[in-house]
């Protein structure tokens, strides 16, 4: 929490108001105390005003673990900034706890002097126990110590707030997160119209809870403002961010915004065939909306019904996309493959989540680059598009479809969950800069006598005959077949040469795609790669560095297959190679593999994203040690 | 405006490849019987598409002229589902197997039926594995001895009319590969519905499971072995036409002889528009050799197809929400300008 002007004016009722550059505020609660809903309310207030804002949600698999325990615990992190920020934040300048188990799993984050609002309310004999405290936290004098402690009686303080206007207790209580959201509004000096209104629209048809919820969050807003308790606020000024309009998106929003635009824009319908799985269903959610944009979505029996559709709907002439995690990847490999070998358009997103198996649900990781590289069986390569940053989403699902079209073959999109679910500002796209996804079909045979389904072009790609063309029967399938005629043929010498030609046409897609660039200088003494979700804590870390003078270079990687042309040399032109992933070394594999490079990883597996401080820690002590 | 339809014959839907099933399989008759339906139906050839799975069955689009994906194992209706969302003026038929539909596949089968996809489902049902040489299958008989079961299958059979219709298939049928005119009339019939239509056609596999259905196929015997369904038509059997099916008073069916007391109108007569599914259902579980199995439509009734839905909601957006546009979609909530 840097504070850039330490002399502090007199704010209102005569509190003194801080201006700060940076600040971190994570709500904790129960999974039914409604801490995502604040979490987002304050982050959409925070990016109206004009802050950069970086979002972690971070919530439990199951809906409603039991009250009040530890593993029920749901947590929302925003950071927000006076300039441009890339993460979350490593660590916590408020937090908002609701109960002692919130207090318990999410203390250790709060920095030291950092300020501790509690609904001391919560904390009774029940809650403590089932929280695993001996004793109550609020009345020794250590557990607490070093922290700036607000406790604030909020569920008899919402209760007064709410009286009169006929609610049950049950529905009073469900207001707290107004309160306690309202209270940290008057903290940090955010506008609460934009909550208000959505209250308003949200509640329309309750008028009593909509009233509830906004005497809450007044009623929080004037708790900070007339008591004691609180006796300085703070104000984080708009970022200096690049010119143009803004509104706040999340990954899984971007994607579907990106999809719809390439319906759009393509004149083709997109058919969106998933079947339910965290972290990906919003995506579903978003597009089952946004049907008049030429959308078609297809809620399939399984994840394998999803793959087989998507195929069929690429036979069929349109735009196709499925979108699932990791355990859902695994169902629809081997439809997959029927994609690849018949090569026919379509995208393939994997959100990833903590594996193997069912895994860490709601967790973030990025466990799943080999699944995407090798996850198919034969020789069955496929192009990999990886976004950095929710916003990305947008633009690279977009070339992701481009790819497919121009390159007739499935595209896998890579995503993970604090992309999906993660929120920044975006900003708004001039329709005019939008390139069109440009959709080609033959009308006439390429041949005399016939139509040749696998006659090639220069590029290996072979024409898109759209069904119902008359002259253009043919049939695509999972055997081998014959280049040209496309006829089921087992010859030994045509496989290899089919699987050759499979495997070129995708290493050819170096030569369409940008080269690599870095951030930093173009030869040094470490560059360290990264690619997907972690863009934001490794740039972060690596501009750290920098400004320490250190030779460091940031490298992150969008194109996954094949790489960039010039990635090779790129790594050779630094000593020191570090690779920092949430996973055990997977993309470092393939560098080794590729390049033979000695890359060094820094990996984590925790279902959480790097902090900025674990990646700075690993480039300065290898750079310190040349080791890790 | 009339269009003129091309004249085309059974030869236009023979594609260039060599046809590799063994020979004298039930394939080969059900291809042909095919073959012969297409041209009559007034649909041009490239309005066409065959979808199947994995199975000897599945190899069938390769032999049509036809737009065809010959898919992965079970899938073939999930395959289907895709491209007729895509492109809801093509006729699909899908091609499947026993093994195909019922054992990898059931899934996809059941949905696919239950949503009343504008699709036709052809289940070649042989009892048995053939692509994979000679193990049991789930329509294979309790004790059958296979390659897989040298000891004899003790796996109950599944019956694919009864699942079919208890996901409340809107048109069910069964026919016979060497009895051509009944199957060329199913075929028909299951061309002209609208929504899933499903046929049963038993196949005899001559290699694997010879003579499977002999008794509904062979001359001499399959005149009291099988009844012929026919809507509003009692239900009669037998070489004479001497027997019928009578419902008792416990509700189940028996085999009654006509003459005497018994007339034709105290019969079971087949009604295939019933809108209830539970006489479909009694008449799939009448099975050989307690029962003449029935051949023909057990089903044939009218409900909202599931492409027609899913493309009505579309249109429907689009009436109400005009063609999206991207501006104000990327606009729409809270939005701040940054000078």
């Amino acid at each position: 929490m840097a504070t850039i002007e330490t002399q502090a004016p007199e704010g209102l009722n005569g509190k003194k108001v801080e201006q700060l550059e940076t600040v971190v505020v994570r709500f904790c609660g129960d999974s039914g105390d409604g801490m995502q809903l604040a979490g987002t309310q304050f982050t959409n207030a925070s990016a109206v005003f004009g802050n950069d804002v970086s979002t972690l949600p971070d919530f439990p698999a199951e809906i409603r673990a039991p009250a009040g325990s530890l593993a029920g615990v749901s947590g929302f992190q925003l950071c927000f900034s006076a300039h441009d920020i890339y993460t979350p934040g490593d660590t916590v300048d408020t937090l908002v706890a609701m109960n002692p188990a919130a207090l318990k799993t999410n203390l250790s984050d709060l920095k030291r002097g950092g300020t501790l609002i509690l609904n001391e309310d919560a904390f009774d004999r029940s809650n403590l126990s089932k929280a695993g405290y001996a004793t109550n936290p609020l009345e020794d004098n250590s557990s607490l110590a070093g922290y700036r402690v607000h406790k604030v009686p909020m569920t008899r303080l919402t209760r007064d707030a709410v009286e009169g206007l006929g609610l049950s207790q049950r529905e009073a209580d469900r207001c707290r997160n107004f309160f306690a959201l309202g209270l940290v509004y008057w903290l940090y000096e955010r506008d609460s119209k934009p909550t208000v209104q959505w209250v308003k629209d949200k509640f329309g048809k309750n008028p009593a809870v909509a009233e509830a919820n906004i005497r809450a969050l007044n009623g929080g807003y004037n708790y900070g403002f007339s008591t004691e308790s609180f006796t300085v606020h703070y104000q984080v000024p708009p970022a200096k961010l690049a010119p143009g309009k803004y509104r706040k998106i999340t990954g899984n929003e971007a994607l579907a915004y990106g999809l719809a635009t390439v319906a759009k824009l393509s004149g083709t319908r997109v058919i969106y065939s998933g079947y339910p799985i965290t972290p990906a269903s919003d995506i579903l959610h978003e597009l089952s909306k946004l049907k008049h944009f030429g959308v078609v979505t297809f809620q399939a029996e399984d994840e394998i019904a999803a793959m087989s559709a998507t195929v069929g709907a690429a036979y069929g002439g349109n735009l196709a996309v499925t979108a699932s995690s990791g355990p859902g990847i695994c169902l629809k490999g081997e439809a997959m493959g029927l994609g690849m070998i018949t090569e026919l358009p379509m995208i393939i997103v994997d959100v990833q989540r903590g594996g193997p198996s069912t895994g860490l649900p709601t967790k973030t990781e990025q466990s799943d680059l080999l699944l995407a590289m090798f996850g198919r069986n034969g020789e069955s390569p496929l192009p990999i598009l990886a976004a950095a940053t929710p916003s990305d989403c947008f633009d690279l699902i977009q070339e992701a479809m481009r790819i497919a079209v121009d390159f007739m073959c499935p595209v896998i999109f890579l995503s993970d969950g604090y992309i999906a679910n993660g929120a920044e500002p975006w900003r708004i796209p001039k329709l005019s800069d939008l390139k069109p996804v440009v959709v080609k079909h033959p009308t006439e045979r390429n041949s005399p006598d016939e139509f040749l389904p696998y006659k090639r072009d220069e590029r290996y790609v072979r024409p898109w005959a759209l069904i119902g063309t008359k002259g253009l029967e043919h049939r695509v399938g999972g055997l081998e077949k014959a280049d040209v005629t496309g006829n089921v043929e087992y010859s030994p010498t045509n496989h290899q040469h089919m699987t050759d030609i499979r495997f070129l046409k995708i290493a050819g897609i170096a030569d369409y795609i940008p080269e690599q660039t870095v951030e930093g200088p173009e030869s040094g003494d470490l560059v360290v790669v990264s690619w997907g979700g972690t863009y934001g804590s490794v740039r972060t870390a690596v501009r750290q560095a920098q400004s320490e003078g250190k030779s460091v270079a940031h490298c992150h990687l969008r194109y996954m297959n094949p790489f960039p042309r010039n990635l090779g040399d790129i790594l050779k032109s630094y000593d020191k190679v570090l690779v920092p992933e949430l996973n055990r070394g997977q993309l470092r594999f393939l560098l080794r593999n590729e390049f033979l490079v000695d890359a060094k990883g820094l990996n984590k597996i925790q279902g959480k994203p790097f902090l900025i401080s674990e990646v700075a820690e690993a480039i300065r002590k290898f750079l310190e040690n040349g080791s890790l | 405006m009339s269009v003129e339809l091309p004249q085309l014959s059974a030869k236009d839907f023979a594609s260039d490849q060599e046809i590799r099933w063994c020979p004298r399989c039930g394939d080969y008759s059900i291809l042909a019987q095919m073959k012969k339906v297409l041209p009559t139906l007034g649909i041009p050839k490239e309005k066409f598409v065959f979808v199947s799975g994995i199975g000897c069955s599945s190899r069938f689009p390769y032999y049509m002229d036809t737009y065809g994906v010959h898919g992965i194992h079970g899938r073939a209706p999930a395959i289907a589902t895709g491209v007729k969302l895509a492109k809801p003026d093509m006729q699909i038929w899908v091609i499947t197997g026993d093994g195909d539909a019922l054992s990898i596949g059931g899934n996809h089968f059941l949905h696919c039926i239950r949503r009343n996809l504008d699709v036709k489902v052809i289940l070649f049902n042989n009892q048995i594995y053939g692509l994979t040489k000679g193990q049991y299958s789930p329509t294979s008989p309790v004790g059958a001895r296979t390659k897989s079961t040298p000891y004899g299958s003790v796996d109950r059979p599944i019956n694919p009319l009864c699942v079919a219709i208890g996901a409340e298939a809107t048109f069910a049928a069964r026919a016979v590969d060497v009895d051509i005119k009944h199957l060329t009339m199913v075929l028909e019939r299951a061309a002209h519905h609208k929504g899933t239509a499903f046929v049963e056609v038993y196949q005899d596999c001559n290699v694997f499971n010879s003579g499977a259905f002999n008794y509904a196929s062979k001359k001499e015997e399959k005149d009291d072995n099988v009844v012929y369904l026919e809507h509003g038509k009692p239900l009669i059997f037998g070489k004479n036409r001497s027997r019928g099916i009578r419902i008792n008073e416990m509700s189940r069916p028996e085999i009654v002889e006509l003459g005497g007391d018994i007339r034709e109108d105290d019969l079971l007569f087949h009604d295939e528009k019933a809108p209830e599914p539970s006489l479909a259902f009694l008449l799939a579980r009448m099975r050989y050799p307690e029962f003449p199995e029935p051949l023909g439509v057990f089903r044939d009734v009218q409900r909202p197809t599931y492409d027609e839905g899913v493309i009505a909601q579309v249109d429907a957006a689009v009436a109400k929400q005009g063609t999206g546009d991207l501006d104000s979609l990327y606009n729409d909530g809270d939005t701040w300008e940054v000078h």
